[in-house]
């Protein structure tokens, strides 16, 4: 039997609920709005069992079962929704898909863009909702997306794809709390996730090994590493889809660089399946090309403006200026950025407050443009 | 506030209830040797004779168990590791591609884990095993049949199985023949020793008995290896301290249940079409699964192309309107039916069912309030679509 609604204020709810502290106190600071809250915990992987083990990601039953009791305890309506399929098809196909095009993709971002601020976000308003609520860190003021008053946990930049219209129908109850409130909350509301460790690792790779996984998808492809100053190759790998830009580990070159500096991941070259290496210098990137662009407030401030850009999760900011055209952004770097890699987002911010946000597709040095 | 959800579990009766919290204030292990053992053992026999007699089963027949799940196990596993042990070529088991999970599972698990092989029996469109199709797969080849296994009635959609037919071609082969019953016992007239069959499955929480209480009706001459192993309590089959509550409880309400039956079945049966009716008024394109006639009392599953049946599921929880989506799954995710799927319907259309199912509390206004609200229910669910799927 179903719980009579709490006290209302006309406004439908969706909490979704991850098993974790962060999304429980959302919904639970919901609650204490006077919303009509229910809980959904989202299964998306389609054989949970399977990613049980050690896994400190989202989709496992111990998940779904940590949400259920959380809703229990908040009095709320529990459901579980079935996404495996579209996040299979959305999230995990396109994260292959990127890897095997040269591209480091960032799942979480793609999540939120597809999967909870789209399929569910759809769903949800279909089914007579108003709101998602999740548990992300991240401020929205009167339709504005920001940062968290918590620099350390801060989401805007895995948040910063969304449209304004997901924006507009997404509530982030925790965005003025530091991860510290949010865990001592949980404990005085009596939640069992109160002390839960964060989750870190990528949810469908539990053992967080991503070239073990990438190679399983794709399978071994062995090519060349390729020194880029002398041409010469240095080495051979398994796939050029497990490296990423900027990356220097586990690169198992016969020899290091002419000058015996350690090298760096320059580039991936899908086409011949060549990873490209060089020094550290090399990595510098002072213009970064996005495409795809998405603008937080609906349309770009001006065709071209002085911004903080970030280039990856948990980076540092670098001022910019950014020249828009049509979809595709150039951002040129007032100081110079290390290992930025094709497929991340570039995230314009004005203070703590999101401008916009685009896929990156190029990185160069100023000094190898044509003048 | 309309419960329509019996199949999963029904309201206990009164009078089951007074006699387990009866036996709940009296100490004493049916298996000791004392006046107080003794008067345990005795509530056990005299349930176990109510039990025998409401089931039109011998009291040596009766093996008391923990439900469901449990005699499903110890049927399938139990007369397959018997029959194997007498002539290892017996390694294939027969079984429709309706059972519930208990026996499903069981199975694959044989299969994986026993060396087992299996002949999985296709249903017509109304879930219905035909004897033929039994018949075929036996005669691919009879002497490797461990033991054929079909559910009587299916908790999904409602469909009755032909089992006089069916035990009677198992029984041309000289095979064992196990049934899930669990839905059956209460609501169509089940007679163990008229049906022939060599095992059948029943439990309490169906018919208005307490939860953790069941049996398996087991022919004295069927061999079953023990899957519990200790006080062998039960005929050696089975071990475990007797449940007095249990036993006390399931008598009682299965006595009620089958005397109560013809009547109990009218009435839910006409409340039932009542519902599909409505239902249909309101969402003319809603398609009714399982057998038109053939069929359990109480269970109306239809399927609403276009929807999902758990937004469907949540948007009726909402106005208080309790039902299913098939049978649940322990993380909660509803998986397209394997019933509807082999009775020929796509995933889509599998995921946009809902199973109603009435009991014997069931009444008009329940009905009433479930027609009201699943036209806008329906409505709403159309406009979601179906987002878990991936459109290509």
């Amino acid at each position: 039997m179903t719980e009579p609604r709490s006290k209302t204020t006309g406004l439908r709810v969706l909490a979704a609920m991850s098993g974790g502290v962060d999304s429980a106190v959302a919904a639970a600071r919901a609650v204490d709005a006077g919303y009509d809250v229910t809980g959904v915990h989202l299964a998306l992987s389609a054989a949970p069992a399977t990613l049980r083990h050690g896994a400190r990601g989202c989709c496992t039953i111990e998940d779904s079962h940590d949400a259920r009791r959380a809703a229990d305890v908040l009095g709320i309506p529990f459901y579980i929704w079935d996404l495996a399929e579209r996040f299979r098809a959305d999230v995990i196909d396109d994260f292959v898909s990127e890897y095997a095009a040269g591209r480091t993709p960032n799942p979480c971002l793609r999540c939120n863009e597809k999967i909870k601020f789209s399929a569910v976000l759809d769903r949800a308003l279909a089914l007579g909702f108003d709101a998602v609520v999740t548990g992300h860190h991240a401020r929205l003021v009167d339709g504005r997306l920001m940062r968290s008053v918590d620099a350390a946990k801060d989401q805007s930049y895995v948040l910063a794809v969304c449209t304004p219209y997901q924006l507009a129908h997404a509530i982030f109850p925790l965005g003025d709390s530091t991860k510290a409130e949010v865990r001592a909350e949980a404990a005085g509301l009596g939640l069992g996730v109160a002390d839960k460790p964060d989750s870190h690792d990528i949810c469908f790779i539990a053992d967080g090994d991503t070239r073990g996984f990438l190679a399983r998808a794709l399978g071994a492809q062995h090519g060349p590493i390729v020194d880029a100053q002398s041409g010469s190759v240095v080495g051979t790998h398994a796939g050029s889809f497990g490296f990423t830009v900027g990356q220097r580990r586990g690169l198992n070159l016969q020899r290091s660089g002419p000058d015996g500096e350690p090298r760096y991941v320059l580039s991936i070259r899908p086409v011949d399946n060549t990873v490209v290496v060089g020094p550290r210098e090399l990595l510098d990137a002072d213009v970064v090309t996005a495409e795809r662009v998405v603008w937080t407030s609906g349309a770009a401030p001006t065709a071209s403006f002085p911004c903080a850009v970030q280039l990856r999760a948990h980076g540092t900011t670098s001022p910019a200026t950014v020249t828009v055209e049509g979809d595709t952004v150039t951002a040129a770097l007032g100081r110079p950025q290390t290992g930025v890699a094709a497929g991340q987002a570039l995230v314009m911010y004005d203070g703590d407050e999101v401008i916009g946000s685009a896929t990156i597709t190029a990185a160069r040095r100023l000094a190898d443009m044509p003048a | 506030m309309p419960y329509l959800d019996h199949a999963a579990t029904t309201p206990m009766l009164p009078e089951a209830i007074a006699a387990v919290s009866e036996a709940l204030g009296a100490v004493g292990n049916p298996s000791s040797l004392h006046g107080s053992g003794r008067d345990a053992r005795r509530r056990v026999e005299e349930s176990r004779e109510e039990l025998a007699a409401a089931l039109g089963a011998r009291p040596s027949e009766v093996i008391l168990t923990a439900g469901g799940t449990e005699s499903d196990n110890l049927a399938v596993k139990g007369i397959y590791w018997a029959r194997r042990a007498v002539d290892p070529r017996r390694r294939r088991i027969i079984a429709s591609s309706i059972e519930h999970h208990a026996v499903m599972d069981a199975v694959e698990w044989l299969v994986t884990h026993e060396a087992a092989e299996v002949t999985w029996l296709p249903v017509d469109s109304y879930g219905m095993v035909a004897p033929s199709a039994l018949r075929a797969a036996i005669e691919t080849d009879p002497h490797d049949v461990a033991l054929v296994t079909t559910m009587y009635a299916n908790n999904e959609v409602g469909t009755v199985q032909p089992i006089i037919e069916l035990v009677r071609v198992a029984h041309e082969y000289h095979l064992p023949i196990h049934s899930d019953a669990v839905q059956a016992v209460g609501a169509v007239a089940v007679d163990f020793g008229t049906s022939g069959l060599d095992a059948l499955t029943m439990t309490g929480h169906k018919l208005g008995g307490p939860p953790g209480a069941g049996a398996l009706l087991l022919r004295r001459d069927i061999e079953c290896v023990p899957l519990q192993h200790g006080g062998g309590q039960e005929r050696e089959v089975r071990s475990g301290t007797l449940d007095v509550p249990g036993a006390v409880g399931l008598a009682a309400a299965t006595t009620l249940a089958v005397q109560r039956r013809d009547e109990v079945a009218a009435r839910v049966s006409a409340l039932r079409d009542e519902l599909v009716t409505g239902v249909l008024a309101g969402v003319p394109d809603a398609r009714v699964n399982g057998h038109p006639t053939r069929r359990l009392p109480g269970i109306a599953n239809l399927t609403f192309a276009g929807c999902e049946g758990d937004a469907l599921l949540m948007l009726l929880d909402a106005r208080g309107i309790e039902c299913s989506t098939g049978s649940a799954c322990s993380a909660g995710v509803a998986q397209p039916s394997h019933v509807l799927t082999a009775m020929g319907a796509s995933a889509a259309e599998a995921k946009g069912s809902l199973r109603f199912s009435l009991g014997h509390d069931s009444t008009p206004a329940d009905v009433a309030a479930a027609v009201e609200a699943i036209v806008p229910a329906v409505e709403r669910a159309r406009r979601a679509g179906l987002t878990s799927v991936v459109s290509s």
